[in-house]
Parts: structure tokens; C-alpha cells; sequence
């Protein structure tokens, strides 16, 4: 019988207002962009302008469409096929998540940039060099990224698909393609594409780094340009409206064509089918390849930092100091959040969930950077307003992870503590804690990982002593000296894994029976 | 004094109607068809099923009906999760006294006391996870008895225990919670006779008044029979 919640819990009321003031904060930055932007702001979006959003959606789309196509073979590859590392390839998948995306920049470079493996094998041919940077670059960034992701959504569509219908397919030498694997694919895809469109229209740091000139720039590194070298904060007011409204609508042509989220258990068993000799061969290159590209960069990476290590820039502590401060506080303020969030549920929940996933981080950056400009010179709160958003970012992953533990924990044991009077801090304690360690350990993990590596708001806000692991990589990288950033990301790459193993290893560690 | 007055519970196309007295000390069994609502009647008195409950109830004249389930004078023993299992056994009687955990010594010494009164000396450092099903049973009713309230709801707390481990702690409960009201659910009329004083009969959308026992089984109501059919 279903268990009515009696009244607002004391846990629930704190949710409620930490939802009120996130959607505060969300207004102060919305306010602060209309009263900026002038009331003729269409009008005067300039050639350039346009040439942004057009540029913004145009990568979005081809990133999304590229990793939702490519994730096909590669999906269906590991759907059929058993193999040694195919549990370990799958792990991968999830890894994104966790890897700083400036670290990837960097390890992609040295793979397809100007001196990377692709124009060295290019040259020794007599080619190239091909430059990276531009519409390519920008998608090339966000293929490995979404990929992994898109490669998720589609194996889980293959493992829905019952082995009876494989079997009685072939059994009637009905074509599997025509008549199973087609219709799911329809069916999934649009949501794979529309999760990772919606990524990618707000994916500032690829953007940034692997996008080039006039040609190649999006909404958000436009708003970059103007507040950081223009100082012009009515054209950054006029863009951040734009790219809030196109963050909006894409959400909901996300909403409209996703059927569902997709859930990350069972991937690991393969759909058994004989298939054919050529076939096999196909989906061992496929499988290679997608693993290369995946693990490649990253060694690459490796490889240079333990070079680079010996020799470590300046600023390197302090910035990772910084990095840690941020990723700490944002690892125990999210899960927090997400608890008293889901604990008051309802519209509370549905806001926190759905504004920081519409509007992106750099959007509200910007808007608070607006407000506070006249107060105080805002980087004096460059790395509180960094972690205050990155922890609104992570929410709506803490909180689709939090949530349901936090059902599991009332449905077995709400009763019993309600019996014994354990409300407020009793029932954290005792109840919320203990039984939804693994939870909020993950999401702590997750929160704190993605602090680590955002290259995001810390970009408008920092001046040259807030320096964290990702602007320091950024800006030696702008310098040219690649062996100093290799060395950054290495480091940084190490602590954003530590934090996200410490986390989640803590919330697993000495779990209770029960 | 018990007083359920005018009870009325609706919850999604399901009603239950209940409007009785009973005196303090007793113990009773609930027993009905399964999906009657035996376990809704007792959640209701619990508190457990927030607004979906009109009327009223009170205890010794007072009302409790508006309090929430830790402010009524009411301990109950679900079918299960009556242990939290990170938590030491000392530490789940504990929150019988005080919810926040901390404990005098006297508290301490309360705890060992009630844990050698349902046999269980010495386990107070164990987590429930290392008890049999039986020990864990009992450890809930030392729990209950450390509570301390007048009324007892029993919501088939032993359903899972073999036979003579139910008899024993049927026996184990008359004893240790004499004095106080206990309402259990059961489905077996075994448990009945055993244990009970009166019977509430829950059929057809009305927990019908308490009638004595064992009387209310020699000679049933037309329905309590058709119920029972060849096990009476």
C-alpha cells in the first residue's frame, strides 16, 4: 500500500527554500541580463552575431548527429560480441563524466593538432598539415565526449530487445536489421541525439579551445570575448540572453523527443547471435577503433605530463589547491542539496532538475558577473560564484541519483522512524546517511570530478591570482608551452579521478548489511 | 480506554469503517481475508496513513489522532524493517529511548536490562544481521518494550518464524507486554486462541467490535465462520 507523506518534513522545508533561492539566483542573473541588454537587442545583434548562433547550432547538430551515427556500429559491435576488456571498455563509457574536458582538449591535439600523429603520418605521405581548429575541431572535441554517451544509450536499446526475437528473426531468415534493430534504433536514436544536441549547445570549453576565428565561435565563447577583452557588458547581456533563450527552446525539443532516461545496469551482458566471419571482423575493427580514439588522447596525455613532470610550472600548487578547495566544497554541498531537494520533490525538484540543465552555467555566470559588477570587481568571488555553479551544474545528476535512494530508504525504513520520532537531524543521521551511503557517495564523487575540471565560469570571473588547474592548463596552452600543460593535465586528470574514486569509493566502503 | 470513533478510511476505491471500545489492558488479534485491510486498520492507528483517515481516536479520553506516529501513545511492530541494520542492536534499543542516540549509563543499563529479559544478554554490540530471525524478533520487542507506550500494534512482526518460534515469542510477548493493549494482525487462527483475549473480525469494509475469545471462535458469526471454514 502506498505510504502517504504525511506532512512536509523539517529535511523537506530546507528544500524547498534552497529551491526558492536557486530559482532566486537564477532571476537576480535574469534580471541583471534584461536590465543590461537594450530594449532593441535584435536589432542590434551584428553579422557576427548571428554568424554565432547559426555557427552554435550548426556544430551542435553535426556533433550530435556524428556521435549518435557513429555510436551505431560501435554499439551494435559491443551488443553481439563478447571479448576480453569488454567490461573495461564499457567502465570507459562512463568515464567522460569525470575527465576534464581541457585534458581531453589537449590529449586530442596532440592526436590531430599541428604536430600530432595524424599530420605526422600526413607529412611522411607527402599531406597535410590539416588544422584542426574550426567546425571540425569543435566536433571532433564533442564526438568524444557524446560518443561514449550516445554508445550507452544505444546498447541499452539492443538489450532491450528480447533474445527470443533475435532467435525467432533468424529462424524465420527474417532480416534482424529490418525488423528489430531498425525500429529500436528509431526509437532511441532521437533521444540520444536530442541529450547530446542539448550538451552541445552549451559545451563552452570545446568551443573555446578547438574552435577557430570568426568562422568557428559559438554564443558562449562570444560572451567570453565580449566580457573579458571588449569589456562590453551590453553585448555579453545581449548574447547571454540569446543563448539562454536557445538553451531553453533546446530543452524542450529535447523534452519532446527523449522517450526515456537511459539506465546504466545490465550493459554488460552481450545478446549472444551467430553472426557471420565478415561481420565479426567488421565489429573487431569497429571496436578497436572506437577504443582508440577514446584511450588514445588520453595516453598521449599521460605520456607528455610524466615528461613534463619533472619541471612543473609555477603556479602549479597553488592553482591545484584552489581546484581541490572548489571540488571539496562542491562534492559535500551537492549531495546536500540534492537530499533536501528530493526530499521536498514535487515542483521543488522539477526546478532544480530542469534550470541548470537549460540554462548553461556560462549563461549565469554571466548574468551574476552583470549583478556584481557594480558592487564589487567580481573577481574577488571568482572561486565562490565557480563553486556555487558548479554545484548548481551537478544538481541535476546528484539529485537523479539521490532521489531514488531516497524513496528506497523511506519505503523500507520511513515507517520505523517515524515511529520512533526520528525527524530533522535525528533522521539524517540515522536514517538518510547510513542507508544512502552509496548515493550520495557517488554523487559526491561525480559533483566533485566535474568541479575539478570545469573550464566554465572560472574563465569570466578569475584575474591572474585565482588561477584553478583547468584556466592554468587553459592559458599555457594559449602560450604555447605544451609540455608545462601536459604536465597541468596530468595532475589534473589525477585529481579529478582521486576525487571521484575517493567520493564514491567512501559511500561503498564498509557498507552495512541490510 | 481505547476509543475508535466513527473511523473511516479511504484510500484509491478502498474503504474501512471502525467504530469500538476497548479497555485498556488486552490483547487482541485482528484476522480477516487478506487485502480486508487488517494492516490498514492498525497503520491508521499508527499513524502512518496521514490524511486519508476520518474520525477519531483517543486514549484515556485524550485525542491522538491529529499527533504524528511518535506522539501517539503508540508502538508498532511492522512485518519487517524493525531493526535498522547499520545499527548496533544496542543502538536500535537505544532509539526506543531517545532518538538522538546519546545515552547515560542509565540508559545503557535499561538496555542490557530489556535485551536479558527477552534473552538476548551480551548482544548489544552485534548488528541485526548476525541474529537468527527469532533473536532479531525479540530484539524489536526489547525495543518496544523500552518504548513505553501504552498501546502495542503488532503487524505480523512473526509471520516469517517457524511455528514454535512464533508460540515462543506469542508467549514471549503476553508476557513481557502485560499491562499493556496489544492489537496483532494474523491470519491464522492458531494464533488466535493462543494469544488472544478478543477478536476483531475485518471483512467487507468494517473491523467489526472486538468480541471475547475464545468464545467469538466456538461459536462464530455467520461470516467469521464462512471465513474460518473447517478451521474453527
Amino acid at each position: 500500500m502506498a505510504r502517504r507523506a504525511l506532512s512536509v518534513s523539517p529535511l523537506g522545508r530546507v528544500g524547498a527554500a534552497l529551491a526558492v533561492l536557486i530559482c532566486g539566483l537564477y532571476l537576480v542573473a535574469g534580471l541583471a541580463v534584461g536590465v543590461r541588454a537594450p530594449s532593441d537587442s535584435i536589432a542590434r545583434l551584428t553579422d557576427g552575431d548571428w554568424a554565432a548562433l547559426r555557427f552554435t547550432v550548426l556544430q551542435a547538430v553535426v556533433s550530435a548527429g556524428v556521435s549518435v551515427a557513429l555510436a551505431v556500429p560501435v554499439a551494435r559491435a559491443l551488443a553481439r560480441r563478447r571479448f576480453i576488456g569488454r567490461g573495461l571498455l564499457i567502465a570507459l563509457l562512463g568515464a567522460p563524466f569525470v575527465l576534464p574536458v581541457i585534458v581531453a582538449v589537449l590529449g586530442l591535439l596532440s592526436v590531430f593538432g599541428r604536430g600530432g600523429l595524424i599530420n605526422d603520418a600526413l607529412a611522411l605521405v607527402g599531406m597535410g598539415p590539416w588544422s584542426i581548429y574550426g567546425l571540425q575541431g569543435v566536433v571532433i572535441g564533442h564526438v568524444f565526449f557524446n560518443l561514449p554517451l550516445a554508445v550507452r544509450f544505444l546498447l541499452a536499446g539492443w538489450q532491450a530487445i528480447p533474445a527470443e526475437r533475435f532467435r525467432l528473426t533468424e529462424g524465420l531468415g527474417g532480416s534482424v536489421w529490418h525488423l528489430l534493430e531498425r525500429p529500436m534504433l528509431r526509437e532511441v536514436a532521437p533521444s540520444a541525439f536530442a541529450a547530446i544536441f542539448l550538451i552541445c549547445l552549451s559545451s563552452f570549453a570545446v568551443a573555446l579551445t578547438l574552435g577557430g576565428g570568426p568562422s568557428a565561435t559559438t554564443i558562449e565563447v562570444a560572451i567570453y570575448q565580449a566580457l573579458r577583452f571588449e569589456f562590453d557588458l551590453q553585448k555579453a547581456a545581449v548574447l547571454a540572453a540569446l543563448q539562454a533563450a536557445l538553451g531553453i527552446g533546446g530543452a524542450l525539443v529535447a523534452l519532446r523527443l527523449s522517450v526515456g532516461m537511459v539506465q546504466g545496469a545490465g550493459l554488460d551482458r552481450p545478446v549472444l547471435r551467430q553472426s557471420g566471419r565478415v561481420a565479426g571482423f567488421v565489429d573487431g575493427v569497429v571496436i578497436l577503433a572506437a577504443a582508440a580514439f577514446l584511450v588514445l588522447p588520453l595516453g598521449m596525455v599521460a605520456a607528455k605530463g610524466v615528461a613534463g613532470l619533472g619541471d612543473l610550472p609555477d603556479g602549479l600548487p597553488a592553482a591545484a589547491i584552489r581546484s581541490l578547495c572548489i571540488a571539496l566544497s562542491v562534492a559535500v554541498a551537492t549531495p546536500a542539496l540534492a537530499l533536501a531537494i528530493a526530499a521536498r520533490g514535487g515542483a521543488a525538484q522539477g526546478v532544480a532538475m530542469a534550470l541548470p540543465l537549460s540554462v548553461s552555467g556560462l549563461v549565469m555566470g554571466t548574468g551574476l558577473f552583470i549583478a556584481i559588477n557594480p558592487v564589487i570587481d567580481p573577481a574577488v568571488l571568482a572561486l565562490p560564484v565557480t563553486a556555487l555553479m558548479n554545484c548548481l551544474i551537478a544538481l541535476p545528476f546528484a539529485i537523479r541519483v539521490v532521489a531514488p535512494a531516497l524513496a528506497r530508504a523511506e519505503q523500507a525504513y520511513g515507517p520505523l522512524a517515524d515511529g520512533l520520532g526520528l525527524h530533522g537531524v535525528a533522521r539524517v543521521r540515522v536514517l538518510y546517511l547510513p542507508r544512502m551511503r552509496r548515493a550520495l557517495g557517488f554523487s559526491a564523487g561525480l559533483a566533485g570530478a566535474m568541479a575539478v575540471g570545469d573550464l566554465g565560469v572560472i574563465v569570466l570571473f578569475a584575474g591572474q591570482s585565482q588561477e584553478t588547474l583547468p584556466l592554468l592548463m587553459y592559458r599555457l596552452m594559449g602560450a604555447y608551452r605544451t609540455t608545462d600543460a601536459a604536465a597541468v593535465a596530468l595532475v589534473l586528470l589525477v585529481m579529478s579521478l582521486s576525487v571521484f574514486w575517493v567520493f564514491d569509493r567512501g559511500g561503498r566502503a564498509d557498507a552495512a548489511s541490510g | 480506554m481505547l476509543r475508535l470513533d466513527r473511523i473511516d478510511i479511504v484510500q484509491d476505491g478502498f474503504r474501512l469503517g471502525a467504530d469500538w471500545t476497548v479497555e485498556g489492558a488486552a490483547r487482541i488479534v485482528v484476522i480477516g481475508p487478506s487485502g480486508a485491510g487488517k494492516s490498514t486498520l492498525l497503520s491508521a492507528i499508527g499513524g502512518f496513513l496521514g490524511g486519508d483517515v476520518t474520525g477519531t481516536m483517543t486514549w484515556q479520553g485524550e485525542r491522538f489522532d491529529p499527533l504524528p506516529p511518535s506522539k501517539r501513545p503508540v508502538a508498532t511492530l511492522f512485518q519487517d524493517n524493525n531493526l535498522f541494520p547499520h545499527l548496533t542492536v544496542g543502538q536500535n534499543l537505544t532509539l526506543g529511548l531517545r532518538p538522538d542516540l546519546k545515552t547515560t549509563p542509565k540508559d545503557r543499563e535499561r538496555v542490557a536490562r530489556a535485551l536479558s529479559e527477552v534473552g538476548l544478554d551480551g548482544t548489544e554490540d552485534r548488528l541485526p544481521a548476525t541474529l537468527s530471525g527469532g533473536q532479531a524478533s525479540r530484539a524489536a520487542l526489547a525495543r518496544v518494550m523500552l518504548q513505553d507506550r501504552p498501546i502495542v500494534l503488532l503487524d505480523e512482526p512473526f509471520a516469517a518464524l517457524g511455528p514454535a518460534m512464533k508460540e515462543e515469542m506469542l508467549d514471549l510477548v503476553a508476557a513481557k507486554l502485560a499491562g499493556r493493549l496489544v492489537l496483532m494482525v494474523t491470519h491464522d487462527p492458531a494464533d488466535a486462541r493462543r494469544f488472544g483475549e478478543a477478536l476483531v473480525f475485518v471483512d467487507g469494509g468494517v473491523a467489526e467490535a472486538p468480541l471475547p475469545l475464545p468464545d467469538a471462535l466456538e461459536s462464530p458469526t455467520k461470516r467469521l465462520a464462512a471465513y474460518l471454514g473447517s478451521r474453527k
